[in-house]
């Protein structure tokens, strides 16, 4: 985009994620915010579920394929899909392309698709040219890149810039923000065992940090973490980051609060 | 070696309970990273590197048989042998009837994980012949009686406190009250051992780095020089390497050299570097009267084609264990075979079968910061996804989660359903969540909540929410 940001009303079709949508909708409601305040339109399609990765990622082809394209023809009528997620954000970009390589009816149907979607924070950041949100919180926090949007989507400095721009707010990075949470979908109650010395692991650097608020991108990860911490009974609360940015922090964290 | 990975799980829970192995990782965990991370930043054109190393390899794996008989007719013109392997038996057996016939008691050896894959040092000591490990590593674990737990670094696993004891125990000779508080002084320890046996070998056995077409040339990269002495030494000179080692040109080497030793160790450059052209010339001081490379398939040729085809371009630095969390919470030995960490769960399936290695590919987050790191830029996610999908289409995937996968993906193709069933499911958890929003235990998910609890859902849906007009 040479001339710069795309600062033009546009409809966005918001793909909530299974996990947004099922156990914490407020994350959706501060999305929706969120892309409003930027400029877009919000629509929300009733018949989406899930972006499939729990297939994918266990090695079912035609049944991911099967989801995806009732995702594409959801979610195609948009000027761009946005996702409160790394990971879905990351299926629906680099990983629906690749279901569909040398099907002529399918493949340039879904390169266009793929090329509308976003992740949340960085759609608002890179695409919109949003610089500052509207929001306060008094909370020292830590932000934990999760894997797919890191290392997929290249989200990594665009939510630190929103977050320094939220009235309040301190952060403090911990160690290897950039180190997998353990969560890895179905591979956490697969190998329980690697799973929880990973998540181990990395609430210890959580818990160093000196953060009082835990916030990442994804759900998944969030959910993993949240259980750790509220399990080692830390007092480290856990947060989306829509939550924070859209200024929607009154509903309790993830996970309840921590412990004092 | 037996292969254990079918019983990984068990592996694990052993591993995870090991205090010595824990200990060690962690030096992992800092250590490679950290020198990796210098390495490449200090390096301007290490990405544009990283794609001239991925293309060189590329274009050998598309003409691998031109450039394995151009190498194979360099070094028979040098003076040298060729023998071509088709399986680990078949290697074993060449390297045997080469000892037998020079009349072979003791074989000194460099660091090779071909051997390790043909397990050769179980096998000569059958036949009497007795096989000394050179690197310092890999002396120390065929002291211990162990396999290497990591694919440069194989006694990772060890710590200093182990090694002392390990030496005290073999070397009985040396008097007990001696100096071996500092690692130079166990290094020195063993090299006097070593030197030894070095005079005493008749033949010389390494692996290789790279072959090279063109000159017909095996080369190793040390730390140690211990190769030096291995391959110089002796009478004979036996090199063992898997096909895919070759390339083109000592320049093609040369390129993929500058992404090797920083990707490895955060070296520029190992310390050594050996080139092995042929036996001993004429007019040459020294070198062994016979010169022997033994070529091993083992598997590898069936990849060629396919989509793991790209996983022949590894260069076995080692760069995908040192960064993988897997790796780093379980070390090397609970994979189960000669492979361990991302690399291996991708090459493991391919040669030993993906019937008893079914756990690898699984045992992944898919957090790709192997793939991040890979010199050779060598999908590593990708590729154990496919493995994951040959499960699914042989039915090796457990059939209760087969099941499971099968009924959410029905219920995820049906939204209305979908919808239905799972605000029935998720009214019931918040219920259960209570006023503390998260679940110390469920039934039917009790593989998550062994060890953290399950936030609780707020309850309703974002979805349905939203359609019947709510925004916050
Ligand atoms: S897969 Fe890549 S990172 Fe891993 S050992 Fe091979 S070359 Fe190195």
């Amino acid at each position: 985009m040479e001339t710069g940001y795309d600062t033009s009303p546009r409809r966005v079709g918001l793909f909530v994620t299974c996990l947004v949508d099922l156990f914490r909708p407020t994350v959706g409601f501060a999305a929706a915010r969120l892309l409003e305040e930027a400029g877009c339109e919000v629509y929300v399609p009733v018949s989406q579920t899930c972006c499939g990765q729990p297939a994918y990622n266990s090695g079912d082809r035609a049944d991911t394929a099967e989801i995806a394209k009732q995702v594409i023809e959801a979610f195609e009528e948009f000027d761009y899909i946005v996702a409160p997620s790394g990971s879905c954000a990351g299926m629906l970009k680099k990983h629906y392309p690749e279901l569909f390589e040398g099907d002529p009816k399918w493949s340039a149907r879904v390169e266009a698709f793929s090329a509308k979607v976003h992740e949340l924070v960085s759609f608002l950041t890179d695409i919109r040219g949003v610089e500052r949100v509207n929001a306060k919180l008094d909370a020292v926090v830590t932000y934990h890149d999760s894997c797919s949007g890191l290392r997929e989507l290249g989200v990594k400095d665009q939510p630190r810039k929103l977050l320094a721009s939220v009235e309040g707010v301190t952060i403090k990075e911990m160690k290897d923000p950039n180190v997998c949470c353990g969560f890895g979908g179905t591979f956490a109650v697969k190998y329980t065992e690697v799973s929880n010395a990973i998540v181990s692991a990395k609430t210890s650097d959580i818990k160093s940090s000196g953060a009082e608020l835990l916030l990442a991108g994804d759900m998944g990860c969030l959910m993993n973490m949240a259980g750790k911490l509220r399990r080692e009974k830390s007092s480290v609360e856990v947060r989306h980051i829509a939550e924070v940015l859209a200024g929607m922090t009154s509903a309790p964290p993830i996970g309840g609060k921590g412990d004092r | 070696m037996e292969i254990t990975s079918p019983s990984f799980k068990k592996n694990v829970h052993k591993a995870l309970r090991d205090e010595q192995l824990q200990q060690a990782m962690r030096h992992v965990r800092s250590n490679f990273i950290q020198k990796r991370a210098a390495a490449a930043d200090a390096l301007p054109e290490f990405e544009a590197l990283r794609d001239n190393a991925r293309d060189i390899k590329n274009h050998v794996l598309e003409n691998l048989d031109l450039y394995l008989e151009r190498f194979e007719s360099k070094v028979t013109e040098n003076g040298g042998h060729v023998h071509w392997a088709a399986t680990a038996s078949d290697a074993r057996g060449m390297v045997l009837d080469i000892c037998r016939r020079v009349n072979a008691k003791s074989v000194t050896k460099g660091k090779s994980m071909i051997s390790e894959e043909m397990e050769l040092n179980g096998f000569l000591e059958k036949y009497g012949i007795t096989p000394v490990e050179t690197d310092l590593g890999e002396y120390i674990i065929q002291l211990r009686g162990e396999h290497p737990s990591h694919i440069i670094a194989p006694s990772v696993h060890v710590t200093m406190n182990q090694v002392r004891d390990d030496f005290r125990k073999a070397h009985t000779h040396l008097p007990k009250d001696r100096p071996m508080d500092e690692p130079e002084s166990l290094l020195k320890e063993a090299r006097a051992i070593l030197r030894q046996k070095f005079m005493e070998a008749d033949v010389g056995i390494t692996g290789a780095n790279f072959l090279i077409a063109e000159t017909g040339t095996s080369i190793i990269v040390t730390n140690e020089g211990n190769g030096d002495l291995t391959q110089s030494l002796p009478r004979v000179h036996i090199v063992l390497a898997s096909l895919e080692k070759v390339v083109p040109t000592l320049e093609d080497m040369s390129q993929i050299m500058r992404v090797l030793a920083r990707s490895a160790t955060g070296q520029e450059m190992s310390v050594y570097t050996t080139l092995s052209t042929g036996p001993r010339r004429a007019s040459d001081p020294d070198g062994p009267d016979e010169y022997h490379v033994i070529l091993l398939d083992n598997g590898r040729s069936n990849m060629l084609g396919t989509e793991f085809q790209d996983m022949l371009r590894c260069i076995r630095c080692g760069a995908c264990l040192n960064h993988c969390p897997v790796y780093h919470a379980i070390g090397g030995h609970a994979y189960g075979w000669v492979y361990p960490g991302p690399m291996g769960s991708v090459l493991s399936p391919a040669l030993a079968g993906i019937e008893k290695t079914a756990n690898l590919p699984n045992a992944s987050t898919f957090c790709g910061r192997c793939e991040e790191v890979c010199p050779m830029r060598i999908p590593l996610p990708k590729m154990l996804r496919h493995w994951r999908e040959k499960e699914f289409e042989k039915h090796l995937t457990p059939p209760a989660q087969r099941r499971n996968l099968k009924l959410w993906a029905w219920f995820a193709k049906r939204p209305g359903l979908y919808r239905t069933g799972s605000r029935v499911a998720m009214r019931m958890l918040s219920l259960m969540g209570g006023s503390k929003k998260r679940l110390r235990k469920l039934p039917f998910a009790g593989a998550w909540t062994e060890d953290r609890d399950l936030p609780a859902p707020e309850g309703g849906s974002f979805v349905s929410q939203w359609n019947a007009g709510r925004r916050t």
